[in-house]
């Protein structure tokens, strides 16, 4: 049997070098002005020539969301399917097509509300794909009701009388779901966002990222409170793969672990720089990932950003490819003839 | 058939075929029973077919009426189209399978039954008040009486085998005694039992025990006043298997790939009766298939159809519920124009209603089942190895027309078996999936650009450029795009124009699509019959042999059946046109006959069953006897 498997994979050609505007498509971006999403989109289209990939084998998948408007502005090859499906697309592109590096765009309704089950079954799966979901805690292009992510009691039009679900906290969500990848960024700081999402990139599996992304129309200042230019030294707690967790002026503060098995935020002086968390995202078991992505209870205490897990774990294109080609070993090609004459045969005349 | 294991027989009769049901609990082994009969018949050149049916649940409670597992086969000396109306010989393992099935036994036909499992409380349980070997109320049968357990038990006594273990072997007892009873050899069911048990030689030892213990007491009890014989069938030349319709069809989309020379994604969930499609699909890795069984209904739709844009051919296989839940993403593929083949195993609905059990009820949902104005080309198999090239059909469609495709079976083609003569590979049809490799539009500047919803002039279908392609990057969405360039577009008249370039497009695979194969003799001579029944999907047996048998008793009937429901074959109108009166045949409330009947202002008329159950022949022959009695009747009036 001869399938052509349907792949132009550049190979060891040379990509060329590219530059932002290369990866811009011609579309008028069309968020609200001031809306988070531009930096992002900046982010993006910055990184994306530094990683030395090329266009053709680069692909953005969304759902349906303000976020997933994403793919029409980059000139890459792209697809905005429907709401919440975008894992669960970009798991068969995924599978199908190991040479490409694809991207799935959402945002905290699109992932965590209606597709919730493709969100973590592609993580646990580890399908080789990048997924970066901007919370804004708020559902934007329905024009402002709560989300999974708002906070309990969050007063919209569909909760006039405040809100009465605990909200999830998306990295928890991840870090249960098996994720090998699991990041925090926000979008008010580029380098913070170009260095993340170039680890999730570069990462081999699924690798998730919550971008903090403001929406200024429908829930303004969501996160001002730890992202703000005058608040983030205070509220912004770095996580450094073998570096003590600490935070604050001259890193005043810090990350400890307690004899009670809990997450605490202490002086360094008077605890001692020893007795900080050392932060290893490569450890195994993820029960420290997972108290860190736990440490804040809201964007209203000191929150930890940065890479909180980074495990290898093969991807799961790489397992489907190698038991096609065990099979193909012990039982040889596919030969159609072959097959309709698997079982039992007779032959008349 | 020569056989070392067959001696002499004092008494053969040679009959013309027969109809054997296997019917005990869930737990007896009645399906493998009836595979291995199956198996063997066709061995011997019979012409067969086969209806399996069983409970829901995987272990009903034994013994009573919700968990009797039952096989019926159809064998016979001529070439046949239904696995028979009503059973001339039921094989009943407990009192419950008599009761559940004796109903359908013709009057005057045998039932073996394992008279060890008539004890007070089993015939209790079955909801017998008294025992029917003893009431009398088995009158009308040939009843044997065969204390299956307690023969078995003694069979595998020299092996050590516990009577508890034992038991176990009785269905090989029975299909020991049926197969002497036909003059099956019994090598290729031995050979079975050394190939699947390989792994439990106990099992093997036992089985075999029985098997034979079976065969040697149909010889030696006289309790049987003939051993039958059924003369092999004269089949075309060729070279024959025998294929349930999951099977064929899941080969069907092997070879459909192979022939467009794309790699198969099938992104699928379990579900009931369409499972075997992905177990068969597993087991093929070496052509390069990757299955994926996904977390729901909808993420193996949206995991083939995220295939499909990569260059693979995206397949999603499932049944009733689960196409409830791939609708969107079915819509979805309308509108990015993307090749992918979704199985529609039909079950009996509505929610999870019979889910073992057949029926034609989606026909409108996949006519229809989507918001806004989405069509989708059908195609409909129309028996267990037609299956196959159905789903060839389905592909090409699929890849050359940039469309999604339902291809719908039912439960009754899906576990049905029939000898199939293998087609030579070498003629199969090649599909282009002609992916486009370079740019289609120059920009007013002068460079060269994609436009991914450019079309063709002749199919109208769009350019399917897949990722990797250098200089074709291109986004595709479901928001409704330009004519052309594909950018997002709200614009009106923008939107009329493709909502009728989808529809024409689909509209327009007629071109392509054989003209609808009557079967009239009349026609040829002048002299059509008045009545046309016309069918879809797995009627075609019971309506084809109730043609036939219409026709032995004189009347004259023609017969259509398609295999292509949207488009229509472009004949259609014409041929409906012929006739004074059109009956449409379906197990469902009718759905053909609204389609029909809008499209071509016929008054058709419907035939409708929704037993779970497809056509009997009889049912099907007396709608036609009763229909033409007044059409004759006015024709002698004239004359
Ligand atoms: S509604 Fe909010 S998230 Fe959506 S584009 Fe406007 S500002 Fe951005």
């Amino acid at each position: 049997m001869t399938t052509t498997d349907a792949t132009t994979a550049t190979g060891d050609t040379p990509v060329a070098l590219t530059t932002r505007k290369d990866w811009a498509s011609d579309q008028e971006v069309r968020w609200c002005p001031g809306c988070g999403d531009y930096s992002i989109l900046a982010a993006v289209q910055l990184l994306l020539p530094e990683l030395g990939v090329a266009r053709e084998n680069t692909v953005f998948v969304s759902g349906i969301g303000c976020a997933a408007r994403f793919p029409y502005y980059m000139s890459t090859y792209g697809m905005h399917s429907i709401h919440g499906r975008a894992p669960a697309i970009a798991t068969g592109l995924a599978i199908s097509r190991p040479d490409l590096d694809v991207w799935v765009v959402s945002g905290d309704g699109d992932a965590l509300s209606i597709g919730g089950n493709h969100l973590i079954h592609a993580l646990r799966r580890n399908v080789d794909i990048t997924i970066l979901m901007f919370n804004n805690q708020i559902y934007g292009l329905t024009k402002g009701q709560y989300s999974p992510t708002s906070e309990h009691g969050k007063v919209t039009k569909s909760t006039p009388f405040g809100s009465l679900d605990t909200p999830f906290n998306p990295l928890s969500v991840a870090i249960g779901a098996e994720a090998s990848f699991v990041a925090r960024t926000h979008d008010m700081d580029r380098k913070h966002m170009m260095a993340t999402l170039r680890r999730a990139h570069d990462h081999k599996g699924a690798a998730f990222v919550e971008i903090l992304q403001n929406c200024n129309v429908f829930n303004d200042g969501a996160f001002e409170a730890i992202t703000g230019k005058a608040n983030r030294e205070q509220m912004l707690v770095p996580l450094e793969h073998g570096e003590p967790i600490r935070f604050g002026p001259d890193g005043s503060k810090g990350v400890v672990l307690g004899a009670d098995a809990q997450l605490r935020i202490e002086d360094v002086d008077a605890a001692g720089v020893d007795a900080l968390l050392v932060h290893d995202e490569q450890r195994s078991d993820p029960s420290l990932a997972f108290m860190l992505s736990r440490l804040a209870r809201g964007p209203f205490e000191p929150t930890p950003i940065g890479v909180f897990r980074a495990v290898e774990r093969p991807a799961y294109g790489q397992l489907v490819d190698e038991q096609i080609a065990q099979v193909r070993e012990r039982k040889g090609p596919g030969d159609l003839e072959a097959l309709l004459r698997s079982a039992t045969t007779w032959t008349v005349g | 058939m020569s056989s070392t294991m067959n001696p002499p027989r004092d008494s053969v009769s040679s009959i013309g075929s027969l109809v054997v049901r296997f019917a005990g609990d869930s737990g007896d082994g009645m399906q493998v029973t009836g595979d291995q009969f199956t198996a063997a018949s066709a061995l011997f050149g019979n012409d067969l077919a086969t209806f399996p049916s069983y409970p829901a649940e995987i272990r009903a409670p034994a013994g009573t009426l919700a968990g009797v597992s039952a096989f019926q086969v159809h064998i016979a000396d001529h070439d046949i189209l239904t696995p028979g109306d009503a059973p001339t010989v039921l094989i009943a393992m407990n009192p419950a399978a008599l009761r559940a099935n004796v109903e359908d036994v013709v009057t005057g036909g045998s039932i073996i039954v394992n008279s060890d499992a008539f004890d007070e409380r089993a015939v209790a349980k079955a909801g017998y008040v008294s025992d029917p070997l003893r009431d009398g109320s088995l009158a009308q049968f040939r009843v044997y009486e065969v204390p299956m357990t307690t023969l078995t038990v003694e069979a595998c006594k020299p092996i050590g085998a516990k009577p508890r273990d034992a038991e176990r072997s009785k269905n090989f007892f029975a299909l020991g005694l049926v197969s002497w009873l036909y003059h099956h050899a019994l090598e290729p069911t031995i050979e079975f039992v050394e190939r699947r048990y390989a792994a439990r030689p106990l099992v093997v030892q036992a089985n075999t025990l029985a098997l034979r213990a079976g065969w040697n007491f149909g010889e030696t009890a006289e309790l049987f006043e003939s051993s039958y014989e059924i003369p092999p069938t004269t089949l075309e030349p060729g070279t024959y298997t025998n294929v349930t319709g999951n099977t064929a069809l899941a080969w069907g989309l092997i070879a459909g790939a192979h022939q467009a020379g794309l790699s198969l994604f099938l992104g699928s969930y379990p579900i009931t009766p369409a499972s075997d499609i992905l177990h068969e699909l597993a087991k093929q890795k070496h052509f390069g298939i990757r299955t994926l069984q996904a977390e729901d209904e909808i993420a193996g739709v949206g995991a083939a159809l995220g295939a499909s844009f990569g260059g693979a051919l995206g397949v999603t296989t499932t049944s009733g519920p689960g196409i409830d839940l791939k609708s969107e993403t079915i819509g979805l593929a309308v509108s990015l124009e993307l090749p992918l083949v979704i199985v529609d195993v039909q079950r009996g609905g509505p929610s999870t209603g019979l889910p073992t059990k057949t029926e034609q009820g989606d026909l409108l949902h996949a006519m229809y089942g989507r918001h806004g104005e989405a069509p989708v080309p059908i195609v409909a198999a129309s028996t267990p190895s037609h299956c196959f090239a159905a789903a060839i059909e389905a592909v090409r469609i699929a890849v050359t027309y940039r469309t999604p495709v339902y291809l719908l079976s039912d439960g009754y083609l899906a576990n049905g078996a029939e000898p199939w003569r293998l087609p030579d590979v070498a003629t199969l049809p090649t599909i282009d999936p002609a992916f486009r490799r370079e740019p289609n539009h120059t920009a007013p500047d002068g460079t060269p650009e994609f436009w991914p919803y450019l079309r063709d002039d002749e199919t109208l279908a769009r350019p399917w450029a897949i990722p990797g392609t250098p200089g074709l990057e291109h986004r595709i969405g479901g928001i409704e795009k330009q004519d052309g360039s594909g950018d997002v577009s709200y614009d009106p008249g923008n939107h009329a124009l493709m909502v009728r370039l989808r529809a024409e497009r689909i509209a327009g695979i007629a071109r392509t699509i054989p003209p609808l194969e009557l079967d009239d003799p009349g026609a040829a001579t002048g002299s059509r019959a008045r009545l046309l029944v016309l069918g879809w999907g797995s009627t075609y047996g019971a309506i084809a042999a109730a043609v036939r048998r219409s026709r032995a008793r004189g009347l004259e009937v023609a017969r259509a059946h398609l295999v292509h429901l949207n488009p229509f074959p472009s004949n259609l109108g014409e041929v409906l046109a012929e006739y004074d009166t059109v009956l449409v045949p379906e197990t469902n409330l009718g759905q053909l006959v609204k389609l029909v009947r809008a499209a071509f202002l016929v008054d058709a008329i419907g035939l409708n069953k929704v037993e779970g159950r497809p056509f009997r022949v009889s049912e099907v022959e007396q709608a036609i006897v009763d229909l033409l009695a007044p059409l004759t009747a006015s024709k002698e009036a004239i004359a």
